[in-house]
């Protein structure tokens, strides 16, 4: 497929260049830890729950082991040898004891931190288990319930109330949704801890929690068995505890993760080190479970303009795959953002779309990508604004994208009604049976309008990613090379939660996720020793 | 000023109707469309209820012209119906325009520089749970809307963007050590009125932590809130000198911070 007649050259320069700007980010994620890279290590091992004002069991734990003796060695050794020595039965005693500052912790030596270590490594040997049969389990739903062709259709529900979420998503499946998103609550990304149990109130979204994750993907695997087809539920592994929500992602089957490696830095003003390290661990553990990520380049056009900055986009989407692959994803697994944001106002607007459009398809020719309608164009006329995500799904159609988010023609006015988001799958049921395989036709004129542009989008790309290359990618962010938005490395939150390794740091987990193929277990699961526990 | 205004903006007196109706395509025919759904099934008796609730409204004669199930429980419709209201269009005042002039950002440096003798410190946030830094960042940033630059851009005016999720009490703090000259929020959630509370919220904090204050410039940083959804309400309800609403661009903020800030600036004639 090569109807931009790409240089494969430059394209190949293109990805040198992203592996050179992602080496030194990648050595630092491999020589630090965060508090949520510990805390997901202690979920993985089944420590669920919170105390009586919500604050989880995981985080009295952390915090009592750093207190103690500092979390440059992991919490693995500590946690473990104490579990040894204390007379409780679970990670889940300790922790309530550990909270009530009843617990000494400290470094094990010798045989000590031998059988610590075991202990741990064993723990770590089953929660990665789990994560391996929720995959198998898809795997089996996938083969025996159908899964739909692409392009998949993404909708959002966003009611702040899982059990209102669950029939509005439930309904958005029989309306013909392949993948169901459930946004989160937008208070969530800043906070350091992640809420438990059911949620019923949130801010233009729900709570991401693990029995939120459970209570959904269960009702949809109802609708899935209903309709005959797989339908995919979609959260957001962002903001401080990334590591831990990827984790509960994988414990709870969920099949993409929102898991972008500069957004959270970007948008949310999150300390761009502490970003990258849980970024790694996340991607790491979505590689093992199965899921799909989803960039989410779509959101540096909302900030800065969809033509100037079409090169960011792509500059982006190259350090995510880089990131992503390095962390053990498949191309399959990336699903690599975009978005139809470019003012309509002006001349051969939907020819520039159709170009980056189909230069992102280009360049990633086996990702799954994800298109993002229109939102900054969207003026409150919802005629036009119909109008527009018709042409927004027609470039979808002709580009052959194979994530479509559905665009709202009240987008920018109110959260989607029941009736906005039923004529917003009429729009693109019609586009996708009117237009049928049209991508086959779609060829554009050799050097014409639509190659010339995408040529220069990659060449912009290239300069550009030459130039993070020399000042460093944490330079290029703190001076506001994506989403024009300023952040400095030392800036942001979440900066005190990032700890160097000591060089006897042990986490069985990454262990694990660092020297073993993700993609072994797949298909063929083997059950490991001592899983009775579960 | 005012005068010349009101003569260039309004046409001929005789040029319009005192009383209209709405305008399908025949004067005085009153014809308007609507659409809806209701939470029954579809069906005759849905559509007997859309057409009751077409009659409720004012709507006579009203015709279903499209009604559609979506799901079994609810049925969209789009009705068109003669309204039977009458609006009396000479009776309503011609609304003040903007009370302040726009100015070239060369003349926004000049008024700083000229009246303040030091830049003008801003400080901008969005506060509460909002996360969504587009409006606060399309006017501060340099990148800027609709083709003007952003606040940022001006020689004369310091920006400090706080960027989401900044607490009420962060804000306040920042703009007590910066000595800010405006505090600028931005609000786009809306969920269970979240913009009006946080802005509220925000409001009465600079109040309470500038006791002394005459007004804004005068002991206190003028409160500037943004956001789309502001319409409902009045800036003497949010506690705040000035709402902006969708739309609005950095020049019209820098010219109205000039207004409300620098109030003996005399802009220079055209030349």
């Amino acid at each position: 497929m090569t109807k931009l007649d790409l240089d494969p050259q430059v394209v190949r320069k293109a990805r040198r260049l992203a592996e050179r700007a992602a080496a030194p980010i990648i050595e630092m994620a491999r020589t630090h830890t965060t508090v949520s890279v510990e805390r997901a290590q202690l979920r993985l091992g089944g420590l669920s729950g919170a105390d009586s004002d919500g604050l989880p069991w995981v985080n009295h734990l952390v915090d009592a082991v750093r207190d103690q003796v500092g979390l440059e060695h992991g919490v693995a050794l500590p946690v473990w040898d104490a579990l040894r020595n204390e007379p409780y039965d679970d990670l889940a005693g300790l922790a309530r004891a550990a909270a009530l500052g009843a617990v000494t912790f400290r470094i094990p030596k010798g045989s000590d931190a031998d059988a610590a270590a075991e202990l741990a490594r064993r723990s770590a040997r089953e929660g990665i288990g789990r994560v391996d049969r929720r995959r198998a389990e898809r795997d089996t739903m996938l083969r025996e319930v159908g899964d739909p062709a692409q392009p998949w259709i993404y909708l959002i529900v966003a009611t702040g109330d899982i059990y209102e979420d669950i029939p509005q998503a439930q309904a958005a499946a029989r309306e013909g949704a392949d993948v169901v998103a459930v946004i989160r609550s937008t208070g969530q990304s800043l906070l350091d801890f992640v809420p438990e149990g059911a949620t019923r109130e949130g801010y233009a979204g729900t709570y991401a929690t693990q029995e939120n994750f459970r209570l959904m993907r269960s009702a949809l695997d109802d609708v899935s068995k209903e309709l005959g087809r797989y339908v995919r539920l979609t959260n957001y592994a962002s903001g401080l505890c990334m590591p831990e929500i990827a984790t509960l992602a994988g414990l709870e089957r969920l099949d993409m993760m929102l898991n972008d490696c500069m957004y959270g830095i970007i948008f949310r003003d999150i300390n761009p080190r502490r970003t990258f390290i849980d970024q790694r661990f996340s991607r790491q553990i979505h590689a093992r479970a199965g899921i799909v990520i989803n960039t989410g380049e779509d959101n540096y056009l909302t900030t800065a303009d969809a033509v100037d900055a079409a090169h960011t986009v792509v500059v982006s989407q190259l350090l995510n795959e880089r990131f992503g692959k390095e962390a053990g994803l498949t191309d399959r697994q990336l699903g690599l953002g975009h978005a139809f944001e470019i003012n309509p106002a002006i001349p051969d607007s939907f020819r520039l779309e159709l170009a980056h459009a189909q230069l992102v398809r280009e360049l990633f020719p086996d990702a799954p990508l994800k298109y993002m309608p229109p939102t900054k164009h969207m003026t409150g006329n919802v005629f036009a604004g119909y109008l527009l995500d018709a042409f927004f799904n027609l470039a979808g159609i002709m580009t052959g994208q194979s994530i479509i988010l559905i665009g709202m023609m009240t987008e920018g006015i109110h959260t989607p009604w029941l009736s906005d988001r039923d004529l917003a799958l009429e729009n693109v049921r019609y586009v996708r049976e009117a237009c049928g395989a049209l991508a086959e036709d779609f060829v554009p004129r050799p050097d014409g309008f639509v190659v010339q542009r995408a040529r220069q989008v990659l060449s912009e790309s290239v300069d550009l990613m030459e130039r993070i290359c020399d000042d460093t990618l944490l330079t290029a962010i703190a001076d506001g090379t994506f989403g024009v938005t300023r952040r400095p490395a030392d800036g942001g939150k979440g900066l005190d939660g990032v700890i160097e390794r000591a060089d006897a740091y042990l986490n069985p987990v990454i262990d694990i996720l660092d020297s073993e193929d993700p993609h072994a277990a797949a298909g063929g699961v083997p059950t490991p020793a001592g899983s009775a526990r579960e | 000023m005012k005068q010349r205004q009101a003569a260039t903006d309004v046409p001929e007196a005789q040029d319009i109707p005192s009383i209209i109706r709405p305008y399908g395509d025949t004067t005085g025919d009153a014809m308007v469309q609507m659409s809806f759904t209701l939470p029954v099934p579809a069906g005759r008796r849905a559509e007997i209820a859309a057409l009751r609730l077409a009659g409720q409204m004012g709507l006579d004669p009203a015709s279903v012209v499209h009604s559609k199930p979506m799901g079994p429980n609810f049925t969209f419709f789009i009705v068109y119906g003669k309204v039977n209201h009458l609006i009396d269009y000479a009776g309503i005042e011609v609304p003040a325009g903007r009370e302040y002039p726009l100015l070239a950002a060369k003349e926004v440096d000049l008024a700083i520089r000229t009246v303040l003798n030091r830049r003008l410190v801003v400080v901008g946030a969005c506060i509460g749970t909002d996360a969504h830094t587009v409006g606060i960042d399309a006017i501060l940033n340099v990148k800027g809307f609709a083709g003007e630059k952003g606040l940022e851009y001006h020689r004369e005016i310091q920006v400090i963007n706080m960027g989401a999720q900044v607490t009420v009490a962060e804000l306040v703090e920042r703009a007590k050590a910066e000595n800010a000259d405006a505090v600028l929020v931005s609000q786009v959630v809306t969920q269970k009125n979240a913009h009006i509370h946080n802005t509220k919220q925000m409001a009465a904090a600079f109040h309470d932590a500038y006791p002394t204050a005459v007004g804004p410039g005068m002991g206190r940083p003028l409160l500037i809130a943004g956001g789309p959804r502001f319409d409902t309400v009045t800036e003497e309800e949010l506690g705040v000198d000035r709402i902006f609403g969708k739309g609005t661009t950095p020049g019209e903020v820098a010219a109205y911070l000039v207004h409300a800030l620098l109030p003996n600036w005399i802009p220079s004639e055209p030349s």
